[in-house]
C-alpha cells in the first residue's frame, strides 16, 4: 500500500494544483494575520477560511482525482493486490498530499503569528477535515460511474456541510423555540463534520461572545474538555465510516 | 489450465456473459472474437477479477480466481486503453510496478522494453505520450513478469506497424514456451497467424469454440476474416 501512497503524492505534486491550493491559502493566511493587526482576530478569519475552503478542495480534488485514474486504479486491481489495498493507497495518497499543502499553506502562517494551542487546534482541525472530506469524495466517486454527476454530487455535499445545513438549523431553532432543543441541537452540530470543527476550535479559543449559540451550548453541557473530546470522536466517526463504506463498495465493484 | 464453469453477468437486465464455460490450456493462443458488445471485454475482466460475476466459477489450475488475487501475479494484462497517472515518468511506472510485484515473479522480462526502445521515452510524462506509446508501455507492463498467462485486449489497435509486428513476434515466442495467450481483436486478418483457437462470442454467449485449423479446413479457406464472415451470413440465413 505505501508503494501505492508514495506514486500517487509524487503525481500530485507534479500536477501543480495542490501548489497552488498552498500558495493560496499562504498568501490568504498572511492577509489575514496582518490586515487585522490582533492575532485572534486573524485566527477567527482563518478558522472561516479552513472551514469553508478545505472541505471544497478535499471534495472536488479527491473527486476528480479519483476519476482520472480510473484506468490506472483498473490497472492496479489487475495486478495481485487487494482491492482494499488499491482504494486505501489511493485514498492516502491524495488525503497525505492535501494535508501537505494545508500544513505549508496555513501551518506556516500559524507557527509565525499564532503559535498557540487555539491556531494549533485550528491546524489539527484543517487536518481532520481533510482526511474526512477526502473519504466523502472517494464514497462519492467509488459509488457513481458517471464522472459529471460525481463531481456534482461533490459539490452539493459541499453546499450542504458549508451552508445549508447551519441555516436548516437556525430554521428548525426558531421554528420550535417554545421547546428544550439542547439534545436536538447537539444531534444537528454532530451530523455537520464542519460545525463540529467550528466548535472545537471555538471551545479552544474560550471567546464566549464569538462563540455564538452552539458553542455556548456545547460548553455549558459539557465544558471545554468533554466537549472537545466527544466532537474529535464524532469526528473520527465521519472519518471511519464514509471510508469503510468506499471500500466495501469498492470490493465489489464492477471496473 | 483456466477454466470458466457457467460465468454469467448481468449489467442491470443486460446479460453480457451467459453461462460462458471454457477450457484453456497452457499452449493455446485463443483469439475472442465478436460484434461490438458480445461480451470479450467483459470476459476477459472477469478473468482478472475487474467484473465480478453474478454467477460461475472461474478457477486457475483448479483455484478459484475470485477469492485469490495473490493468483494475478500469473497474469499479464495489457488493456485496451492505457492511461497512467498524468505526471509520472514512464521510467518511474514502470519502476512502481516493479516495486508492486516484487518477490511475486521470478523473472523480469525487458525484451519489449528494449524492443520498443522505452529506455528513450523514460524521462517524458505519461501526459505527454501518444496513443501509440500509450499502448507500448501497456505491451512493456504485460509482458515484464513473465508471466504464465497473457490477456492483451485488442494490442494491436493504435500501434504502427514495425510495433505491431514486434508485438506479434513478442506473443509467438511466448506462445511457444507454453504460455497461454487471450487475444480481442476486431482486426480478424492481423492475428489468425498467431492464433491457435478462435472463441466467438454472440450476446454473451459462445457461438463456438474451435481450432482454428479446423475452421480453415471444414471452409476450404486460409483466411480468418472470409471464413468468419461467412459463418456469419450463414447464421444469418438460419
Ligand atoms: N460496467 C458496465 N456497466 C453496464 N454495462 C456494461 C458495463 N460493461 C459492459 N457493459 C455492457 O455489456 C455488454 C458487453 O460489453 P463488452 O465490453 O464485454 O463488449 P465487447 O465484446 O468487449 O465489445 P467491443 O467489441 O465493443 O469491445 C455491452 O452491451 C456493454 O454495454
Ligand atoms: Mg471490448
Amino acid at each position: 500500500m505505501l508503494k501505492i501512497v508514495k506514486y500517487v503524492i509524487r503525481d500530485i505534486i507534479r500536477s501543480r494544483i495542490i501548489i497552488a491550493y498552498a500558495l493560496i491559502l499562504l498568501a490568504a493566511s498572511f492577509g489575514l494575520f496582518n490586515l487585522g493587526g490582533d492575532v485572534s482576530k486573524g485566527l477567527i478569519g482563518m478558522l472561516s477560511l479552513v472551514l469553508l475552503v478545505v472541505p471544497l478542495v478535499c471534495l472536488i480534488f479527491g473527486t476528480i482525482h479519483f476519476y482520472n485514474s480510473y484506468e490506472f486504479i483498473e490497472l492496479l486491481a489487475s495486478q495481485p493486490l487487494k482491492r482494499g489495498t488499491i482504494l486505501m493507497g489511493e485514498y492516502l495518497g491524495v488525503a497525505l498530499a492535501l494535508c501537505g499543502a494545508l500544513l505549508l499553506g496555513a501551518g506556516l502562517p500559524v507557527l509565525l503569528y499564532a503559535a498557540t494551542a487555539t491556531g494549533f487546534t485550528l491546524l489539527a482541525v484543517g487536518l481532520a477535515l481533510t482526511l474526512i472530506f477526502v473519504a466523502i469524495a472517494f464514497l462519492g466517486a467509488v459509488a457513481t460511474r458517471d464522472k459529471a454527476r460525481g463531481v456534482g454530487m461533490a459539490m452539493l455535499v459541499w453546499f450542504y456541510f458549508a451552508l445549508l445545513h447551519g441555516g436548516l438549523m437556525l430554521l428548525i431553532l426558531f421554528a420550535f423555540e417554545d421547546y428544550p432543543l439542547e439534545k436536538p441541537t447537539m444531534a444537528m452540530i454532530a451530523l455537520n463534520p464542519i460545525d463540529l470543527g467550528r466548535v472545537v476550535v471555538l471551545l479552544q479559543m474560550d471567546v464566549s461572545a464569538l462563540m455564538g449559540y452552539t458553542g455556548a451550548l456545547m460548553k455549558d453541557l459539557l465544558g471545554t474538555t468533554t466537549g472537545i473530546a466527544s466532537a474529535a470522536g464524532i469526528l473520527t466517526l465521519w472519518l471511519l465510516i464514509p471510508l469503510a463504506l468506499a471500500c466495501w463498495i469498492f470490493r465489489k465493484k464492477d471496473l | 489450465m483456466l477454466v470458466s464453469r457457467h460465468l454469467t453477468k448481468s449489467f442491470g437486465r443486460l446479460r453480457a456473459l451467459d453461462d460462458v464455460g471454457v477450457s484453456m490450456e497452457r499452449g493455446q493462443s485463443v483469439l475472442l472474437i465478436g460484434p461490438n458488445g458480445s461480451g470479450k471485454t467483459t470476459f476477459i475482466k472477469c478473468v482478472l477479477g475487474l467484473v465480478i460475476p453474478d454467477k460461475g466459477e472461474l478457477t486457475l489450475d483448479g483455484t478459484c480466481l475470485l477469492d485469490n488475487p495473490t493468483l494475478r501475479r500469473n497474469i499479464g494484462y495489457m488493456p485496451q486503453i492505457g492511461r497512467f497517472p498524468d505526471h509520472l515518468k514512464v521510467g518511474q511506472i514502470i519502476e512502481m510496478m516493479r516495486e508492486i510485484r516484487r518477490g511475486t515473479h521470478i523473472r523480469s522480462d525487458e525484451d519489449l522494453i528494449d524492443a520498443f526502445e522505452i529506455g528513450k521515452l523514460a524521462h517524458k510524462t505519461a501526459r505527454t505520450l501518444s496513443g501509440g506509446m500509450r499502448q507500448k508501455l501497456s505491451a512493456c507492463l504485460a509482458f515484464l513478469f513473465d508471466p504464465e498467462i497473457l490477456i492483451l485486449d485488442e494490442p494491436t489497435a493504435g500501434l504502427d506497424p514495425l510495433a505491431a509486428e514486434i508485438l506479434k513476434e513478442k506473443v509467438r515466442a511466448e506462445r511457444a514456451k507454453n504460455k497461454l495467450i487471450l487475444l480481442t481483436s476486431h482486426i480478424l486478418s492481423d492475428l489468425d497467424e498467431i492464433t491457435s483457437d478462435v472463441l466467438y462470442l454472440i450476446d454473451g454467449r459462445i457461438r463456438f469454440y474451435r481450432p482454428i485449423a479446423e475452421l480453415f479446413e471444414e471452409h476450404g479457406d486460409p483466411k480468418l476474416g472470409r471464413v468468419i464472415a461467412k459463418i456469419m451470413r450463414e447464421t444469418a440465413d438460419a
